[in-house]
C-alpha cells in the first residue's frame, strides 16, 4: 500500500517540475518518459510523468510533465513549472501562464515567435526542428531538445542517466540519430550561451 | 504456478511503468494465467501488455468479439482451475454487468478492472469516478461485490494482487475500480521478490478432505471449496437458486433465502477483513476531507497546505476499499467533527454512502464535484477556504 501522504513530507516547494509541450507529432510524450526514467530508475529519485489526453492533444498542444522530489509526489501533475519548453506557439500559449517567474523557458524560436513578458523568464532560443533537419531527420527534434535542455537543468541529474534512459525508450535503429541529435543539442546550449 | 514460465515474471527491482502496463504485470504476477478483452481507452495498454505477456508466461490471450464475451471467457477459465482477468472502460463495464452477476451466484473467482472514463454515453476519454455506483449497483440482484481504488502505479500493481487474492479467498468477482489518471501515469514501480508476495490461491474439496462422494458444490462452509472441472468432482455452476447440491428442482423459500443471503454475508459480514482505509491528523479533529482513488493525492496535498498555510484542522481519510463500504469503521473512528467535504471526479457518488455512516458524527457534509479532470489542489482549498471562512 502506497500510504499516501505518509513518510516525508514534499510541499510545493519540494517539487521540481519540467514541462515540455508542442504539436502532436514532435515527440514530446517521449521526452517526458525519457525524463522520468531517467530520474526515477538512473538517479533514484521519485518522479510522476503524466501526459494530456484526449482529442486536445492530437495536433493540437500536445503536453508532457515531469514532477521529480526527493520523498513522495502527491499531486502529480505540474503546479508550477520551473522549466518550460515550449515547441510550438500554441503550446506556449497554453502553458506559459503556469511556469514560475525566473523559471526556464527553452523555446524553438522558428515556431514560438511571440515570447510574452520575455524578461520575467531565463529564456534559451534553440531552433531544434532546424538542427534536427540538419541531422538527417526532423523527426529527432524532441532528442535535439531533450539535448539543449540537459545542460540548463544538470544540477538535477547526470548525461549518463538521460542517455541510459533513451536507450530504454527510442527504437534501437534509431538509437544512433537520437544520440547524434541529442549532442547536437548540448552543443548550441554550449556554443550560444556558455552552459 | 507453472514452473517453466516463472523465469519470465517481471525480476525484482525498480521500473519505470505505466499504471495500465502495472496492472498487468501485477496479474501475471499473482498468477492469472488467462486474459480475455475487447481494447477501449483508457484501459486498452492492460489488453495490449497482457497480449504481449501472457504467452511468455505460459498463460492465454484471447480478443474476443465485445466486453460480454470477454467477461463470459473468465467464467469458463475460472472453473477450469484458472485465474483470470479482463480490463475495460466505463461503457465497457456497462456490458460486463450481466456477467458480473452470474459471477457473483456462480461464485466464481475472476477479476474485473475498470479504468473509469467519463460518461453517460461514450462521454469522453479522459478520467472519471462515475462507476462507483455501478460497480456496487450495477448488475442486477442481491450480492454484494468487492472493489478497490487504486492511487499510484505501484497500487496498480499491488491492488490487482489484492484484487485475486480476495476473489480467491471469497470466492466472487472483485473489481479494480482504475482511473484514467492512474492508469497513463507513469511512476516508479518496485516489484519485490516472489516470496514476498502474498499470493492466495482457492481452497478446492481436495485441500479440506473431502472426497467427491460427499462434496456439495455449495456447501460445506460460509465459502464453498471450488472443485475444478475434471477432477471428478460434481462441479455444478448454476445461477438459478440452487440448493448446496446444485439442484434447482429442490426450490423453496428457505433456500432461496438462506442461498443468498450466505452469498451477500460472505462479503458483508466480512468488511471489517476485507475494508480498509487510510487517514492522516484524525484523532481530535474539526474537519475531515474524505476521498479514495487519484483525487487522494490531491486531497491530501491540499489538507496539508489548509494545516500549514492557515491552520485548518483538517484531516485526511481515504477509502481504499470502496465496495464492501467500510460503514463501521467509519463510524468508529470518526465521532464528532464539524465539516466533511468529499471531493470526487463525479457529481456526488460515495458522499451518499458517506452521508448515510456519518449521518450523527458531523454537521455537514459538503461535495466538491468535478467532471474529466483530476481537481487541482486550488479547486479543493478554494472550497474549503470557502466553507470554513
Amino acid at each position: 500500500m502506497m500510504d499516501i501522504g505518509g513518510g516525508r513530507e514534499v510541499s510545493s516547494s519540494g517539487r521540481y517540475e519540467i514541462r515540455i509541450a508542442g504539436f502532436g507529432g514532435q515527440g514530446v510524450i517521449t521526452v517526458g518518459k525519457i525524463l522520468g526514467t531517467a530520474f526515477s530508475v538512473f538517479e533514484g529519485k521519485n518522479s510522476v510523468n503524466t501526459q494530456s489526453y484526449g482529442p486536445e492533444s492530437r495536433g493540437g498542444a500536445c503536453r508532457s510533465e515531469v514532477v521529480v522530489s526527493d520523498g513522495k509526489i502527491n499531486y502529480p501533475y505540474v503546479r508550477k513549472a520551473d522549466v518550460f519548453v515550449a515547441l510550438s506557439q500554441l503550446a506556449f500559449d497554453a502553458y506559459i501562464a503556469e511556469l514560475k517567474e525566473g523559471g526556464i523557458l527553452l523555446v524553438d524560436p522558428n515556431s514560438v515567435r511571440d515570447i510574452s513578458e520575455r524578461d520575467h523568464y531565463e529564456v534559451y532560443e534553440v531552433p531544434t526542428a532546424l538542427i534536427a533537419h540538419e541531422t538527417g531527420n526532423a523527426k529527432y527534434q524532441n532528442a535535439v531538445a531533450l539535448g539543449a535542455l540537459y545542460p540548463l537543468i544538470k544540477d538535477y541529474l547526470k548525461e549518463s542517466s538521460l542517455r541510459e534512459a533513451m536507450d530504454e525508450n527510442v527504437p534501437p535503429e534509431t538509437r544512433e540519430a537520437n544520440m547524434a541529435a541529442f549532442a547536437k543539442g548540448i552543443q548550441y546550449i554550449k556554443d550560444h550561451y556558455h552552459k | 504456478m507453472a514452473g517453466p514460465s516463472e523465469k519470465n515474471l517481471l525480476k525484482p527491482g525498480v521500473y519505470y511503468l505505466q499504471g495500465n502496463q502495472a496492472c498487468a504485470e501485477g496479474a501475471i504476477t499473482a498468477g492469472c494465467r488467462v486474459y480475455a478483452g475487447y481494447p477501449i481507452t483508457p484501459a486498452s495498454e492492460i489488453m495490449e501488455h497482457a497480449a504481449l505477456r501472457l504467452p511468455q508466461v505460459g498463460g492465454r490471450f484471447i480478443q474476443m468479439e465485445d466486453e460480454i464475451s470477454s467477461a463470459s471467457v473468465l467464467l469458463g477459465a475460472s472453473w477450469a482451475g484458472a485465474k483470470a482477468m479482463t480490463a475495460t472502460s466505463s461503457p465497457g463495464f456497462s456490458l460486463m454487468q450481466e456477467v458480473i452477476s452470474f459471477a457473483i451466484m456462480t461464485e466464481t473467482p475472476l477479476v474485473i478492472v475498470d479504468v473509469q472514463r467519463p460518461g453517460p454515453g461514450q462521454g469522453y476519454i479522459t478520467t472519471s469516478q462515475e462507476d462507483v455506483m455501478q460497480a456496487r449497483w450495477g448488475h442486477h440482484g442481491e450480492g454484494s461485490i468487492i472493489a478497490l481504488s487504486p492511487a499510484s502505479v505501484q497500487e496498480m500493481f499491488d491492488f490487482t494482487i489484492e484484487a485475486f487474492n480476495l476473489a480467491e479467498q471469497w470466492r466472487t468477482p472483485v473489481l479494480v475500480m482504475a482511473e484514467e489518471t492512474v492508469a497513463h501515469m507513469r511512476e516508479p514501480l518496485t516489484i519485490p521478490p516472489q516470496d514476498q508476495i502474498k499470493v492466495v490461491n482457492r481452497k478446492k474439496p481436495q485441500d479440506l478432505g473431502i472426497s467427491p462422494e460427499e462434496f456439495l458444490p455449495y456447501g460445506h462452509a460460509m465459502v464453498p471449496p471450488m472443485a475444478n472441472w475434471g477432477e471428478g468432482y460434481n462441479v455444478n455452476h448454476v445461477s438459478l437458486v440452487h440448493h448446496e447440491d446444485g439442484n434447482v428442482t429442490k426450490y423453496n423459500r428457505d433456500i432461496h433465502l438462506d442461498s443468498v443471503s450466505r452469498i451477500q454475508q460472505k462479503i458483508e459480514g466480512n468488511t471489517d477483513h476485507i475494508a480498509r482505509v487510510e487517514t492522516r491528523f484524525l484523532e481530535g479533529c474539526r474537519h475531515l476531507v474524505i476521498c479514495y482513488g487519484s483525487v487522494s493525492r490531491t486531497a491530501v496535498e491540499a489538507v496539508m497546505e489548509a494545516r500549514q498555510e492557515r491552520g485548518i484542522d483538517l484531516a485526511f481519510l481515504r477509502l481504499v476499499t470502496l465496495w464492501p463500504f467500510p460503514e463501521k469503521k467509519l463510524r468508529e473512528i470518526v465521532r464528532d467533527v464539524d465539516t466533511v467535504f468529499v471531493p470526487e471526479m463525479n457529481l456526488g457518488m460515495m458522499k451518499h454512502p458517506i452521508t448515510e455512516a456519518l449521518r450523527d458524527r458531523c454537521n455537514r457534509i459538503v461535495p466538491i464535484p468535478t467532471l474529466g479532470a483530476l481537481h487541482s489542489p486550488e479547486m479543493i482549498l478554494s472550497k474549503i477556504y470557502e466553507e470554513l471562512k
